[in-house]
């Protein structure tokens, strides 16, 4: 079966499509008779003959690492689930795609609902739950809108509901809850706290881990909506053959958001590994744009540490370590780690030297600073400081010890919060300062070392 | 709470508590960073409770399994500074000051069967390079913690340089100031210095969202103790948080207000003087106050409080911790039933009916007067009504004036109103248990009985000890007019004291010593904040006068004889004393009274929710 797409929208050649095979296809829409006529939910069909733990054992020999940030293990997960557990156990779509550089998601809840559905009735079937959410940004009303559509037609069918496909006592809801517009709610418990109704307060981690204490006090697996849809092709292709895609513990294909300064920014599905950040520039992207130079790339969304043209890095490959330069380095998890940076949620953000660092730094302070929930001492606090400091590094209000204090501000916060928009926000300002320090120094002015600055950084925050 | 040290609890008001085992490790505690040694595992341990093993500040000590870490090493004596955890609360985590360096025993290396062992032959801990909350975590075997390391120091600087950049640092006019723990921790753990350039985040001040409440939003640090105090304890999910990062604020669900019964209490365990008391705020210096334990008067439960005072003047009523009768809390009614004490309305002289009109006169006088006008009566003639809110030192004295006069027509006046679910008694008296063990069979029983007999004539004096019978006994001016003696003690003017033959001014229960049965059978002690009034006295005194002018007899002298007396004939009380009741009571009588607020929060101890 050969498949075609809108004219302009056809994958690289170096694409691998799994998850985005329908994505901007010609003779597609969101329905379900078009995700029928392609054979969808045979997948569901198939796992309805299975064991649970056998599903589980699937995507544990899958390899499969979560997409929406944290790249932990699918399969481990959903085996927390304790045995002797007597809860309701819930399972949670997260579509709060809200990490700046990330744009997968919204395409398969726009253009591709069904296989987002098809993966959690796998999930839901795998971990117990009779009851999931996809939790939507409010950001996409649309996409809830479709997907509740969608639910509806899968209900019809007999793909929700109970009973499902005949398989007595399989039964499945799932329903849309819609954001109110904070990145927190991405944050896995902020967002079963927000499902629940209330502020997305982060919980504290022990002892509120999901899969023991999550929606309602019940264990909840929480996973990306890349991940779930991984599930649809892992059950296809058997755990074992879908590992041989990508590389051992990087496996599978997953989705670059590209953007920032290259030819064609866009998202693309590649196998993990097989391509080198070089590669994702120059082949993928077109390249940069005509007569710049590399500066920088921040490779897993914002939160990720930045990385510097020209740094060398020592990678294991097999047995051996080597030095490879920043457009060498294989787009996977573990090559990113070892990198000193995290391959987190694909978004990947291309910087030339057309950009000047210090309002680099600016911006994602900025975002931070506005999107701390507020909970925990050091995130609430230390975020809109940074932001104050470095608004004063881009007006040229700075003294070189700002750059110091700032340094200090982000480490302050670093390791103390409550939940991992503590290291999002600090990480981005700690790698920034530590490779780019001159360039924000020459920013500053000596002179205006222990001067007391005023500037008009609340009226800025106030109209955020 | 002037001067209060480096708090070990940290609710205002509260003692040290009871805890249920004690660790004493021998000798000095040794630099944190030197090699562990080992203290002798605690002795007087539960035998029953799950021990495990804790390596504190190289200390080794056991503790029973599941321990929250913060108890532990308040068990241990370390200071752990903290602002939202608070006991009886959930831990929701968020301030951060509780982090400290936490180790997890070592595994064995590859191909070893064994991890490797220190000196001690614990498995040696592999430190875990970033901090852990001790207020939410719990302790397991192996476990090490270090509470002053050079990690554990940079990250409460930290925590604290955090908390005071955008803190509008008001302090010279801010009621918290001497017990606010922003400053008591930067003091101990702070930079003691500011880097913070630029503005600070501004918000709303001087919000009134109470009826006895006031917010400085720029003042909170977002704890959210009031929050869960008002959802967790009270019932009244009324407080919460609106705006994100640092312009978030605390505020009240719209429509609402913190208005609850118990809307005090987020004064007290606010940290810092967010939240005050609009009935002490810029009335007095909290280092100058004057603080006596005592007990509230306000109901039978009878919550531990401390008075706060200077100079004979009553400012504030704080509960005190006591785990069998209030928990850490106490009812803003009982907490505001002070002001009375200080009022222009106090009876201050003795004073004898002349004519149509009282004159102030001499305590011999008064107390001689007494005893004339009663002595040519029979004892059937005569009746004495007294009151629950009287101490047990004073009913006693009572029945003995009783005795003196021959009379058997004793009652106190009941006061009832509904209870609460919480920790309000439907009894409004606080010593009923008291005055039936000391006084009267059967409060309450015969005052109809004594009232007909007032009416009719048979009853032809009444010696009134602390009500006005005009208002609590349901007594007419006609019935009380006709008495041929009519004798009021009282601690405030009103319209039966105006038709009394004899007034007598008392003391209040903050001007005594002295002690009381609460509804659950608990004694209790009262202890002297201030002195009375002008020439009012101490009402036992005043009773041992009358008994004496009566009787010739005598021989106390100090409130302690009379409970001594007390002991020797009421065998409840036997082998008693004033001094052995203690601060935190004893419990008496038997009971089986249930206190809602304490039932549950029992419950959510079982369940983990709250250390307790
Ligand atoms: C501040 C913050 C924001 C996050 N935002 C998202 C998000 O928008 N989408 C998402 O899938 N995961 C997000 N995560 C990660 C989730 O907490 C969680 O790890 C993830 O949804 C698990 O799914 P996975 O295992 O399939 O990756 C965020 C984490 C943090 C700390
Ligand atoms: S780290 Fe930031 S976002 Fe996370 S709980 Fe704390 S304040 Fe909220
Ligand atoms: S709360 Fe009051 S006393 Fe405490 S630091 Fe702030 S202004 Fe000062
Ligand atoms: S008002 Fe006080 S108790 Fe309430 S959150 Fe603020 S600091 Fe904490
Ligand atoms: S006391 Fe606030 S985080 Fe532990």
């Amino acid at each position: 079966m050969s498949i075609h797409y809108k004219p302009g929208k056809e994958p690289h050649p170096r694409e691998h499509r799994l998850i985005f095979k329908n994505i901007d296809r010609a003779d597609w829409d969101n329905g379900i008779d078009c995700y029928l006529r392609d054979g969808g939910y045979a997948m569901l069909q198939k796992a309805i003959g299975m064991e649970k733990a056998a599903i589980t054992g699937e995507v544990k020999a899958s390899g499969l690492r979560g997409r929406g940030g944290a790249g932990f293990p699918t399969g481990v997960k959903w085996g927390f689930i304790s045995p002797t557990n007597t809860k309701p156990v819930y399972l949670i779509c997260n579509a709060d795609e809200s990490e700046p550089g990330t744009f997968k998601d919204r395409y398969i809840l726009h253009q591709d609902p069904h296989q987002l559905i098809e993966g959690m009735a796998i999930a839901a079937l795998a971990v117990g739950a009779k009851v999931a959410y996809i939790y939507i940004r409010e950001e996409f009303p649309h996409a809830a809108t479709i997907c509740e559509k969608a639910i509806e037609e899968a209900r019809q069918r007999g793909f929700l509901g109970k009973n499902i496909l005949g398989k007595e006592g399989f039964d499945l809801e799932i329903f849309v809850h819609r954001g109110a517009g904070a990145y927190i709610c991405g944050e896995e418990t902020g967002l079963i706290e927000s499902l629940e109704g209330k502020r997305p307060y982060p919980r504290i981690k022990p002892p509120y881990f999901p899969a023991a204490l999550g929606l309602y006090m019940c264990p909840t697996i929480v996973n990306n909506v890349e991940s779930l849809c991984h599930v649809v092709h892992i059950l296809r292709m058997g755990g074992a053959e879908y590992a041989k895609l990508g590389k051992p513990n990087n496996t599978g294909t997953r989705i670059l958001c590209v953007s920032g300064d290259v030819q064609k920014p866009g998202y693309y599905e590649i196998q993990v590994g097989h391509l080198t950040m070089g590669e994702v520039i120059n082949d993928l992207c077109g390249g940069l744009k005509p007569g710049r130079t590399l500066k920088a790339i921040i490779p897993g969304g914002s939160s990720s540490k930045i990385l510097k043209a020209g740094e060398t890095y020592k990678i294991k490959r097999g047995a051996e370590v080597v030095e490879m330069g920043l457009e060498e380095l294989p787009m996977d998890f573990d090559t990113m780690a070892a990198a000193g940076t995290m391959a987190g949620s694909g978004g990947v953000i291309i910087m030339d030297d057309s950009r000047d660092i210090a309002w680099v730094l600016n911006n994602l302070n900025t975002f931070y600073a506005h999107e701390s929930c507020g909970q925990c001492t050091p995130c609430r606090e230390g975020s809109l400081w940074m932001k104050k400091i470095s608004d004063r590094i881009v007006a040229g209000q700075a003294s070189p010890e700002d750059v110091t204090t700032l340094e200090s501000v982000a480490y302050q916060i670093d390791g103390k919060t409550i939940c991992a928009f503590g290291e999002a926000c600090s990480w981005p300002t700690e790698a920034i300062i530590s490779k780019f320090r001159d360039e924000l120094t020459s920013h500053t002015r000596p002179e205006l070392a222990d001067t007391p600055k005023n500037p008009v950084t609340e009226k800025a925050m106030a109209s955020l | 709470m002037a001067r209060r040290p480096l708090v070990k609890n940290f609710t205002k008001g509260a003692c040290c508590g009871h805890p249920s085992f004690h660790i004493e490790p021998l000798g000095i505690f040794p630099d944190p960073m030197s090699e562990p040694t080992v203290a002798p595992a605690a002795t007087d341990a539960k035998p029953s409770v799950e021990m495990v093993n804790v390596q504190v500040d190289g200390v080794w000590m056991k503790f029973p399994k599941g321990m929250r870490m913060i108890k532990a090493l308040e068990e241990a004596a370390k200071v752990i500074p903290h602002y939202c955890y608070h006991p009886k609360l959930s831990s929701p985590g968020n301030c951060r000051m509780c982090l400290v360096e936490m180790g997890m025993p070592s595994r064995p290396a590859p191909g070893q069967s064994e991890p490797e062992k220190d000196e001690h032959g614990f498995a040696k801990i592999q430190w875990i390079p970033r901090p852990a909350i001790s207020c939410a975590n719990t302790i397991s075997e192996g476990m090490g913690i270090r509470t002053a390391s050079t990690m554990v120091e940079e990250v409460r600087k930290g925590v604290m340089e955090f908390l005071l950049i955008n803190h509008p640092l008001d302090c010279p006019i801010c009621d918290q100031a001497g017990e606010c723990r922003l400053q008591e921790f930067s003091v101990g753990f702070g930079r003691g210095q500011s880097r913070f350039q630029d503005e600070k985040v501004h918000k709303p001040k001087n919000q009134d969202i109470g009826a006895r409440i006031v917010l400085d939003d720029e003042r909170c640090i977002m704890c959210s103790r009031c929050v869960r105090f008002s959802s967790e304890i009270a019932d009244e999910d009324v407080l919460g948080f609106t705006e994100r990062g640092s312009q978030t604020v605390l505020t009240t669900h719209p429509g609402q207000r913190l208005d609850h019964n118990y809307s005090l209490n987020t004064v007290d365990i606010c940290p810092v003087g967010a939240l005050t008391s609009k009935d002490f705020r810029f009335q007095m210096r909290v280092w100058f106050l004057k603080e006596t334990p005592s007990v509230c008067t306000g109901c039978a439960r009878g919550c531990n409080t401390e008075i706060g005072s200077r100079e004979g003047v009553i400012y504030r009523q704080t509960p005190r911790q006591n785990d069998d009768v209030n928990s850490t809390w106490m009812c803003d009614q009982g907490r505001l039933d002070f002001h009375w004490v200080n009022s222009d309305r106090r009876l201050i002289d003795p004073m004898l009916k002349d004519g149509a009109h009282h004159r102030t006169t001499t305590w011999p006088q008064a107390v001689s007067a007494v005893a004339d006008k009663l002595r040519g009566l029979r004892g059937d003639q005569i009746a004495i009504i007294g009151s629950g809110r009287m101490t047990n030192e004073e009913l006693f004295m009572l029945k003995k004036l009783a005795a003196a006069l021959k009379t058997e027509s004793l009652d106190i006046v009941p006061r009832t109103g509904a209870a609460d679910n919480y920790l309000v008694s439907a009894d409004r008296n606080p010593n009923t248990a008291g005055a039936g063990l000391i006084f009267c069979d059967r409060p309450g029983s015969t005052l109809a009985t004594i009232r007909q007999k007032v009416a009719s004539g048979e009853i032809k004096a009444v010696i009134a000890w602390r009500e006005n019978l005009l208002e609590q006994a349901g007594f007419t001016v006609e019935e009380l007019s006709q008495l041929e003696v009519l004798v009021a003690a009282h601690v405030m003017a009103n319209a039966m004291a105006e038709l009394a033959h004899v007034v007598l001014p008392t003391a209040a229960w903050s001007e005594k010593r002295g002690s009381m049965i609460n509804a659950t059978g608990r004694l209790q002690r009262l202890n002297k904040a201030s002195e009375p009034p002008g020439n009012a006295r101490d009402d036992w005194e005043v009773l041992r006068d009358l008994t004496q002018a009566l009787t010739g007899t005598n021989g106390l002298y100090l409130v302690e004889d009379v409970f001594k007396s007390m002991a020797t004939e009421i065998p409840e009380l036997g082998g008693l004393s004033l001094g052995k009741i203690g601060e935190a009571g004893l419990p008496l009588l038997p009971s089986s009274e249930v206190i809602p607020l304490l039932h549950r929060e029992a419950d959510r101890k079982t369940r983990g929710i709250i250390v307790g």
